[in-house]
């Protein structure tokens, strides 16, 4: 597990987030601090606002009300003269170089290899060169234990080795912080291990992660905090064991009971 | 249920249920009488008697003049013409998938101008038929005497500041640009960019959405996105019916003679047939050389196909199928789980 080394910033902060999709509020006035190096966990129900949450922290999704700020940095706005004034496409590109994502459905580049896909944003965002990048793709990718499949495509794997390469990809923009969206989910209950196993070596190494899970155990070993949302608010929040072992709420009492 | 453990306890073999159907005797491989089909011998015997009625026509219908047409098919103006379809068929198609490239991505941008910019240039050029597009390209020297390059509204402000403006940087005559060939291009080449439109927009809308998702959250910006995430994978629904469009262009640009430009194919053919009054000989040729031309472009697309299909599957199935039944079967998405 990763020590804490608060420096004053956080990694993430929202203030009383909201996030409408016409008139279905999803976020209902979120508050959250992830301090670098802290791996925290979200759990709730499909249709608490989790994945939402996530995508609102890197700006797939532009938030209502409230304030979201990510090393410091608002996302997605500027504040100038005491008004908000929308950043720029380009600006909002730069923001999200820093925060790599992990799907649920991987989205991999099918039309692309397994080296290329990891290639293909160090070179055509950052201007890597191509043969560094390249280099630095095969450890990444032998890091996640995929040195042997660099010349694959996304088709020929099974579905935790394209969660993997998914990882690497999104590693390979060295990221200081790591969002995952529920990424052992649609996976076969065999190939969960071997996901969970690369996303702990990244926790050890002291990454900065945001997980949206339903693996329990996963976020009673790994994490160091955990957030309990439902109904678009955070319903419960504190020390993983803490909260798995003696969850103050009813909600999260119902929820643990069905899904441990 | 309980029979396999009990044969293998039988046997002595300690190994258990697991092993047991491996020891059973495998049957002997089916044989049955097959089922007939008199249908299909009837069929056969039907399309047999049709196939020589027709050859037996070809044979010996005086008016096709097989030697004539043999004769005079490979001309030195008929090739001069077939050069010509091919070049314009070229030229029409790429200057075509560009356009329609350009507008079906203007047509999905979030910029409410570009896209209905888009939409009226595909509902115009869509509407009007070839032909009538070609006649009146053919005739747009009535409109203009020269094409002049500039600032726009150049004379009109000069006149209102009371000043002599003269903007235009370089100029043609109408006459000399507008060639039949340049005429007939600029008439295919608009008319195709609205179809190849449409075509490119459901390439580009088949792309699961997650895949832009991907590429920003790694920060590419949109136009990158489009250029090396979104366009490649359209491309896989793209090509069949660019495909499809390149044939028909092929056919259409027997339409020329409308504008009129006399050296291609058809036009030569046609001519060839009135000069020496062997019409149909001539109309049958016509035929040949567009069946011929067409299969060579068939093969075209099968290699563009196989490039733009790759990492999805098609050979890679067809092989991880035949290897799978080589070694007994491993589920589809299955394969390689051990390979790490």
């Amino acid at each position: 597990m990763s020590t804490e080394t608060t420096t004053g910033t956080p990694m993430v902060l929202a203030e009383n987030v909201h996030k409408s999709f016409g008139h279905v509020e999803v976020l209902k006035g979120i508050d959250l601090t992830v301090d670098p190096g802290e791996v925290m966990c979200i759990l709730g129900p499909s249709g608490s606002g989790k994945s939402t949450l996530l995508r609102c922290i890197n700006h797939l999704e532009k938030i209502n009300g409230g304030k979201l700020w990510v090393d410091g940095e608002l996302v997605g706005y500027q504040e100038r003269g005491g008004k908000l004034h929308e950043l720029s496409e380009k600006r909002i590109a730069a923001q999200r170089r820093d925060i790599g994502m992990v799907f649920q459905r991987f989205n991999l580049f099918p039309h692309k290899t397994v080296l290329e896909n990891v290639v293909e944003a160090p070179v055509q965002v950052k201007r890597e060169r191509r043969r560094e990048a390249r280099e630095r793709a095969r450890v990444l990718l032998d890091r996640v234990g995929l040195g042997a499949k660099v010349d694959a495509y996304p088709s020929q794997l099974s579905g935790g080795q394209q969660q993997r390469v998914a990882i690497a990809r999104a590693l390979a923009m060295r990221p200081k912080l790591m969002l995952f969206d529920e990424p052992t989910s649609a996976l076969d209950p065999e190939l969960v291990g071997e996901v969970l196993d690369v996303m702990r070596g990244l926790a050890v190494d002291g990454m900065t992660m945001v997980v949206v899970t339903h693996e329990i155990g996963f976020a009673r070993e790994v994490g160091d905090s955990l957030v309990f949302m439902d109904g678009g608010v955070v319903v419960e929040a504190g020390s993983p064991r803490e909260v798995i072992a003696n969850p103050r709420h009813e909600r999260t009492k119902a929820f643990l009971s069905k899904v441990l | 249920m309980t029979s396999p453990e009990e044969k293998s306890s039988a046997d002595g073999s300690s190994a258990g249920a697991t092993t047991a159907p491996a020891e059973r005797v495998r049957p002997e491989p089916i044989k049955a009488v097959p089922v007939r089909h008199p249908g299909r011998w009837v069929a056969a015997v039907v399309i047999a008697v049709l196939v020589a009625m027709f050859v037996h026509m070809l044979w010996t219908n005086p008016a096709f003049q097989w030697s004539f047409m043999v004769d005079h098919m490979f001309r030195s103006p008929i090739i001069e013409g077939v050069r010509t379809t091919l070049i314009m068929t070229v030229l029409a198609m790429l200057i075509g998938v560009v356009l329609g490239t350009v507008a079906a991505v203007m047509r999905l941008s979030p910029n409410p101008i570009l896209s209905g910019a888009a939409w009226l240039y595909t509902w115009f050029f869509r509407a009007v038929p070839r032909y009538v597009l070609l006649v009146l390209c053919g005739n747009l020297g009535i409109l203009y005497a020269r094409f002049e390059f500039g600032l726009p509204f150049d004379r009109q402000l000069g006149s209102l500041f009371g000043i002599d403006l003269d903007g235009r940087f370089f100029g043609v005559s109408a006459n000399e640009f507008l060639t039949g060939f340049t005429a007939g291009l600029i008439g295919l080449a608009l008319s195709e960019g609205a179809y190849m439109a449409e075509i490119v927009r459901a390439g580009i809308q088949s792309v699961d959405p997650g895949q832009s998702e991907a590429a920003q959250a790694l920060g590419m910006s949109r136009p990158l996105t489009m250029r090396r995430i979104v366009l490649p994978q359209a491309m896989r629904v793209v090509v069949p019916p660019t495909g499809n469009e390149t044939t028909a262009m092929l056919k259409d640009t027997s339409l020329l003679a409308a504008v009129p430009v006399t050296n291609e194919l058809f036009f030569q053919l046609r001519e060839v047939g009135s000069r020496t009054f062997q019409v149909f000989p001539m109309l049958v040729s016509a035929c040949l050389w567009y069946l011929a031309l067409s299969s060579i472009l068939m093969v075209g697309q099968y290699f563009l196909e196989r490039y733009f299909g790759r990492g999805f599957g098609t050979q890679e199935r067809r092989r991880m199928a035949w290897r799978g039944r080589t070694i007994g079967g491993a589920g589809a998405g299955g394969t390689g789980t051990g390979g790490a």
